[in-house]
């Protein structure tokens, strides 16, 4: 019933080669084969922004992609964050800030801030606002997630 | 003692895992040679099945197995109710599968037990269920008609009835000088946690093994264990990561009893993650609530009495949380105001939709929403204040304790402690009250601006015990394991907080252990703002018995008496020369304590349990306040400003209070203004998917202020704690209609029924 395609790709720097199904979603490959279960399903179609990786450097909700579909491609997950036990600034300031209660929205968040900061210098915080707006947190209130990420631009001056 | 920790913000413990990507949620749970679930669900509000047809899903390679209500018909016991049980209740609970009638749309019909889930949703398009369509009800006034009855057995729609009264209502509406009888409606919602219901079970060597579990993993053990007719002591509830709880998650439902049914009829592992589309029509919905409501009073604004009627829409079965909502709804409608006469009729009324249970402060919600607007009302009528209305009605310092009478089928409710008048003050100080005048207008592009506030009181800290276990180590590290669980409150932060305070150890010596049904014989679990409340008291108690141990082995040792040592910072001092040197460690003192081998009365481990009990709650209670500017053209609100107010006696740790605060608005406002689970007269869910049902975003949810005051420590516990997870959200509902309904009082708006959406603004402008 169902075809397999074998796809090549680079996941966190390391390179994968894998028979997947065709209709396998890519976050299902990502957490079912690669066992990288740090990026989360929320919704399943796309609004909560649980799933949100980076495919060649762009935020991406791995939810609505197929795995065939990241054939070639350079993705990043959560897990790929830290450097080794570092955390990333923008970990280090989820944490101060309080910026996460149950965790599960917090991969996605990560990843889509990530993005943001790498496009946005110095935003607002309505920029901020705005930027997030796709990701979903059912804990916070959002304004922790919001300082956070304004206190990671304002470090990186 | 030495205070270091609690009323300290600091940052949690558990936050590393998360932010990396190691949590262990459900889904991340994998077992060798796990398979997967998946369930057929009625696709019809109210139908007869006539057949089940499964023979092309179970040709399809991959598919294991396919269970319908005769595989399980030997065992098929209802679910029982957990809270707020009724006798009249009884025939209205739900099986694990539809018999021969289905309820709702999403009424599980079969469990698909498949290789994966995808060959487990190829097996669902194929099996063949042939349905008898029967009329809906879909709607309270419609179903208490019982023109349709939805359980033949009983014969009647009205799963309960009951009414609570104190003081004379028949006097205190003789005696008004002023009365005012109004309709208030609160919308059909949900917590809707970011990670779906979930889990793993594994059935080996006569071992059942439950991943996914949460909430109340004790309670739900020993449901599963009547319901599988299988021993509990054989089976392990295991919490691990929870993606969010806000009542909806962790309570027993039909798929908590399938799966693990499941798993020990296949000998196999079994997972089932739900999807978002499942939960909302599988998962319970909740404040679907009608209320009739009349207050009389004095011409001068004092209440003398309110007596209503309140109809909750249960849905198609009553769940475990029984009568919770439609109770609560009239265990505390007359609010933190002196009533010396109430009287509530409380109605389960059951509709062809999912069934009904908690979304954080259930029942309270909507009660503040229905009392704080028709005081607003009243206000308005008698020319008075909002604030100062409000100030002549609540109850005082002096007061308390306060009995506001038998409100609740159970008994009394009684207010513990609480400074209500200063929770209104704080709150109007930050909204900048008293310098707005007036307390609406018009700005230059037309919107309409207002100024609403609501107050509230909130049960929280609901008994009857709870458990905690200490174990200390020979290395000195304290092992803590909790019978309460966690769903991102960080409990492993809070509590190692108090344990490290409570002991008189450093808190990194401390590690918290939650959620696992082996770690301690007996938990209540996380619900009702209890966490803080029972779990913290616990830990609290078990660290002064442990105390208590080490302070007489190291007097034993050290030939002295126990008063002339103390525990600090995981030492022991002589009292006086707490500078040093220590004479004994912790890990020494563990070690003291391990005799292997000896019989002899204390000895063996550092351990000790201890339980905190608790027969009566404690009362968070404040107010919030905001300033709103409607526009007329696009019947959008913007939120300019928002304060809550929580006085919970004693804050553990700050920057977490906050959060919940904060977080807890944040919902209370997405709840208000956008969501709602829309049923069509057919009773499908027209809101079934997050591109209908709209949670808020980072764009919707306004800066929000939370103050939090200790101004009143609960008598009730040693910690002088009070619940912090339902402040926050409690009096959303009230005050932003409150403050839309006085933005919009010159066009004749009022404000009686939830969501505020800007389709129903504009409909209530336009009519």
């Amino acid at each position: 019933m169902t075809t397999e395609r074998k796809i090549r790709l680079t996941v966190n720097g390391k390179a994968y080669e894998s028979l997947v199904p065709v209709r396998m979603t890519l976050v299902d490959f990502l957490r079912g084969e690669l066992d990288l279960t740090g990026t989360h399903v929320g919704c399943e179609h796309g609004v909560c922004g649980a799933c949100t990786i980076l495919v060649d450097g762009s935020a991406m909700r791995s939810c609505l992609m197929l795995a065939v579909q990241a054939d070639g491609a350079n993705l990043m997950t959560v897990e790929g964050l830290a450097e080794g036990p570092e955390l990333h600034p923008l970990q280090r300031a989820f944490q101060r800030n309080h910026a996460l209660q149950c965790g599960f929205c917090t991969p996605g968040l990560l990843m889509t801030a990530y993005e943001f900061l790498r496009d946005t210098s110095s935003p607002t915080e309505e920029q901020v606002r705005e930027g997030i707006s796709g990701n979903i947190c059912r804990c916070t209130g959002y304004a922790p997630i919001v300082q956070a990420i304004l206190d990671v631009s304002q470090e990186a001056g | 003692m030495v205070q270091q920790y609690i009323g300290a913000s600091i940052t949690r413990k558990e936050d590393e895992r998360f932010l990396t990507g190691r949590a262990t949620f459900a889904d991340d749970v994998k077992l060798p040679g796990m398979l997967h679930a998946a369930f057929v669900r009625s696709p019809h509000a109210h139908a007869r099945i006539v057949a089940i047809d499964t023979t092309a899903a179970l040709a399809i390679p991959g598919v294991v197995a396919i269970f319908t209500y005769e595989d399980i018909a030997d065992l098929a016991k209802p679910i029982p109710v957990r809270l707020y049980p009724l006798p009249s209740l009884e025939p209205f609970l739900q099986y694990p599968l539809a018999q021969d009638k289905v309820r709702y749309v999403g009424d599980p019909v079969a469990i698909v037990i498949a290789d994966s889930r995808y060959v487990g949703e190829d097996a669902l398009d194929v099996i063949d269920v042939t349905y008898e369509p029967l009329p809906a009800v879909v709607d309270i006034e419609d179903s208490l008609r019982d023109e349709t009855i939805i359980h033949e057995a009983p014969g009647t729609n009205l799963a309960a009835h009951y009414v609570v009264s104190t003081g004379d209502i028949d006097q205190a509406f003789r005696d008004a000088e002023y009365t005012r009888k109004e309709r208030f409606k609160t919308n059909r919602h949900t917590g809707n946690p970011l990670e779906t219901r979930g889990m793993v079970v594994a059935y080996d060597s006569g071992e059942l093994t439950v991943w996914g579990a949460t909430k109340v993993p004790h309670f739900n053990r020993e449901v599963l264990s009547s319901l599988l007719d299988f021993p509990e002591e054989k089976m392990h509830f295991v919490e691990g990561d929870v993606g969010g709880g806000f009542g909806i998650r962790g309570e027993f439902y039909p798929e908590d009893f399938l799966v693990p049914f499941a798993a020990m009829r296949l000998g196999r592992p079994v997972k089932w993650m739900e999807d978002r589309l499942e939960h909302l029509i599988a998962a319970n919905h909740s404040r679907d609530v009608l209320c009739d409501i009349e207050i009389a009073m004095k011409k001068d604004g004092a209440i003398l009495g309110i007596r209503a009627q309140v109809y909750g829409d249960m849905g198609g079965y009553i769940r475990t949380h029984g009568s919770l909502v439609p109770a609560s709804t009239a265990g505390l409608l007359m609010g933190p105001y002196n009533v010396p006469a109430y009287e509530c009729g409380v109605h389960c009324v059951i509709t062809n939709k999912t069934g009904v249970g908690t979304f954080r402060a259930p029942g309270r919600y909507e009660s503040c929403f229905i009392r704080e607007r028709l005081l607003d009302m009243a206000a308005a009528d008698l020319g008075i204040d909002p604030a100062e209305l409000r100030f002549k009605n609540l109850i005082q310092p002096s007061q308390m304790p306060y009995n506001a009478g038998r409100t609740r089928a159970d008994g009394d409710t009684i207010f513990d402690s609480g400074n209500y008048p200063q929770g209104l003050t704080r709150a109007l100080d930050q909204i900048g009250y008293a310098e707005t005048n007036p307390k609406r207008w018009v700005d230059e592009a037309g919107r309409y601006h207002g100024i609403g506030i609501a107050t509230y009181v909130k049960n929280t800290g609901r008994g009857p015990y709870e458990g905690a276990r200490i174990v200390i180590s020979g290395t000195g590290d304290v092992a803590v394991y909790l019978g309460i669980t966690t769903m991102g409150q960080g409990h492993e932060t809070t509590m190692a907080q108090i344990c490290a305070d409570s002991l008189g150890v450093s808190m990194d010596a401390v590690t918290i252990y939650h959620g696992n049904t082996d770690y301690i014989p007996f938990g209540g679990g996380t619900y009702g703002s209890r966490g803080t409340v029972m779990g913290g008291n616990a830990v609290h108690l078990a660290c002064q018995n442990m105390k208590e141990r080490i302070l007489s082995l190291a007097s034993t040792y050290l030939d002295t008496e126990p008063a002339n040592l103390v525990l600090q910072t995981g030492e022991i001092f002589r009292k006086g020369t707490e500078q040093g040197p220590a004479l004994l460690s912790l890990g020494e003192i563990a070690c003291l304590a391990e005799v292997p081998g000896s019989n002899e009365e204390g000895s063996g481990t550092l351990e000790t349990t201890a339980y905190f009990e608790a027969d009566q709650l404690t009362f968070s209670y404040g107010s919030h306040a905001a300033h709103v500017a409607v526009d007329p053209e696009t019947g959008k609100i913007e939120i300019i400003h928002y304060v809550v107010v929580e006085d919970i006696g004693r804050a553990i740790n700050p920057l977490m209070v906050h959060g919940q605060a904060v977080g807890g608005a944040a919902q209370g406002i997405g709840a208000t203004l956008l969501e709602e689970l829309v049923y069509d007269d057919s009773g499908q869910l027209l809101a079934g998917s997050f591109m209908d049902y709209l949670l808020p975003t980072s764009t919707d949810v306004p800066p929000i202020e939370s103050i939090v005051l200790e101004e009143a420590p609960s008598p009730l516990n040693p910690l002088g704690v009070k619940g912090a997870g339902e402040g926050g959200i409690v009096a959303t509902g009230a005050t932003l209609a409150n403050a839309v309904s006085n933005a919009l009082a010159p066009l004749g708006v009022q404000i009686t029924q939830l969501p505020i959406s800007p389709n129903f603004i504009a409909k209530l402008l336009s009519s």
